[in-house]
């Protein structure tokens, strides 16, 4: 008895312990960039060009040119991923071309990313001509965020009960009218968390857009899809590493206003995943 | 019933695999309409998987091969000739357990006919009004409407799914054990409606439950291993059977 009390002593610590250090550091970096970036954060710092190399003014062209990439990124791929994962989970048969497919999937996702830069680099930039552009980093990072969307619409789409789909074929519905009005409304909650998470994570990345997009100075907003722009990550990069003598204060604030922009996308998917999780009673 | 000679369903020589297993066995069974068609016997004797011959939803399964014959209607059903949509539209399928869409009671009932294309809120009105009456849902829920289809009973809910059917307007109904999720006041009413339904469809009923199958078939299958053992008068099967293993089934040795 007292064996049994002494080790559910010790795992408890020992659970306890490892989760603690999991969330320390995360804290840590938290509380550091809002107490050292939050002086930075002015009007004039979210929407003022940059000035005197970037050791001044504002940071309004990497802003906007994160939110135009975030936004044609989320153009190219959740189209284009939903409806792979909707052939791939309603359609195909399972033989060993999907087989082969859902295996290179998964392997896309491991895929490094600076590969997706030098990829995008090759075929957009130079191969299709559209030099570093946004359009040219956009598809690069839809390349990129593909996998993750495809597998969470895929889980979505399997969370939905195979009754559903029976009764609808049984009513003598389509595989295309079971699948749009059935299947995807009940997944749609799943999926926008999914994608959402996905667009987070392409919003926040450095080396696919390192060749494909980023402008290392461009006190300008982009005027169309095939200009470069300014973009936050790239930006941190720069102010860190490539510019002499800017004050700690500009960086941090810069990487809180990332932060809070990928902090807030999560939010929003967290928030539409717990609204329907109540709503859900099957 | 001057139709009763006439049959609705004919099997000849009905053979089913799944991958290797030999689910059903050279099944020769022809359904009477205006009337209710039991299908009993033990789990995995083939039951459901008859059932769903009959609409074709065994063709959602990989790997299922089916030979021989079955006519709805005098015409086959098992050629790639046939249109599923409209062999479902006119077999429509009660499932095991109550199934309603999240959706509310009036777009449950509303889904058959908006996929096949009815976008009059009239026809609508009309078509959901006429099918809760039949399933005598009508007078409880007329007000309910809007309401989420999940929030029902589960015999409420069963019945609704029975209406969701109707109102696509099926000739056949099949019912894949329609009551096992119910308490059995709840089967006992829907007993009671599958008496109404009869005088105007035609109704196969799967059930593990002999009583059941007693107490509303007309005519009778009893199946074990994927064969049709005996098919006849339900009273003569619950009676005299003549075939042995029957015998041994309905009086309990088994099953």
């Amino acid at each position: 008895m007292r064996d049994t009390k002494r080790t559910e002593k010790i795992a408890f610590a020992l659970l306890l312990a490892a989760t603690i250090v999991v969330v320390t550091p995360v804290l840590i970096i938290f509380v550091l960039i809002l107490f050292r970036g939050l002086p930075a954060i002015t009007s004039e710092f979210i929407f003022a060009m940059p000035r005197e190399g970037m050791r001044a003014g504002g940071i309004f062209p990497a802003i906007v040119g994160t939110i135009y990439l975030t936004f044609g990124t989320a153009l190219c791929s959740i189209p284009l991923g939903i409806l792979a994962a909707v052939y791939l989970n309603e359609y195909a048969q399972k033989n060993w071309l999907t087989r082969v497919i859902e295996l290179a999937i998964i392997n896309l996702a491991g895929v490094p990313s600076i590969v997706y830069g030098l990829f995008g680099l090759s075929l957009f930039v130079a191969f299709l001509g559209f030099g570093s552009s946004l359009i040219a980093g956009s598809l690069t990072l839809a390349i990129m965020t593909l996998p993750v969307i495809i597998t969470s619409t895929r889980e979505a789409l399997s969370a939905v009960p195979k009754s559903f789909r029976e009764v609808s074929f049984s009513l003598g519905a389509s595989r295309w009218q079971t699948v749009r009005y059935v299947v995807l409304p009940n997944a749609i909650p799943g999926i926008l968390t999914g994608t959402i998470l996905g667009m987070s994570r392409a919003a926040g990345e450095t080396a696919p857009i390192l060749f494909t997009v980023a402008a290392f100075y461009l006190p300008r907003l982009p005027q169309s899809m095939y200009d470069q722009a300014m973009v936050l990550p790239y930006h941190i990069y720069v102010l860190s590493t490539q510019v002499p003598n800017v004050s700690v204060k500009i960086q941090y604030g810069t990487v809180l206003v990332l932060v809070l922009m990928v902090f807030v996308l999560n939010i929003v998917a967290s928030y539409i995943r717990a609204k329907f999780r109540k709503k859900k009673t099957w | 019933m001057q139709n009763s000679k006439l049959k609705i369903i004919e099997t000849n020589k009905l053979n089913l695999f799944y991958g290797a297993f030999h689910a059903l066995i050279d099944v020769n069974l022809q359904v009477k309409p205006r009337m209710i068609t039991g299908l009993i016997g033990p789990s995995g004797c083939g039951k459901s998987t008859l059932l769903r011959v009959f609409n074709r939803m065994n063709d959602l399964i990989d790997g299922v091969k089916i030979s021989g014959s079955v006519k709805f209607e005098n015409k086959e059903i098992l050629s790639d000739a046939i249109d599923l949509i409209t062999l479902r539209k006119r077999i429509g399928m009660v499932f095991q357990r109550p199934n309603p869409f999240p959706l509310t009671i009036f777009e449950n009932v509303a889904y058959g006919l908006r996929i096949h294309g009815e976008g009059s809120r009239l026809v609508l009105d009309e078509a959901v009004q006429k099918s809760l009456t039949a399933v005598l849902l009508w007078d409880e829920l007329k007000d309910k409407l809007s309401l989420s289809a999940l929030e029902l009973s589960l015999e409420q809910q069963q019945r609704l799914c029975i209406a969701r059917l109707l109102a696509v307007t099926p000739d056949l109904l099949l019912m894949d054990e329609p009551c096992s999720s119910l308490d059995p006041l709840a089967t006992m009413r829907i007993e009671e409606l599958m008496n109404e339904l009869k005088k105007e469809y035609t109704i196969i009923i799967v059930t593990h439950n002999m009583q059941q199958a007693a107490r509303v078939s007309q005519e009778c299958g009893f199946m074990l291993l994927g064969e049709l053992v005996e098919f006849g008068d339900t009273k003569q099967i619950f009676t005299a059977p003549r075939d042995k293993r029957t015998d041994d089934y309905i009086t309990g040795r088994y099953g």
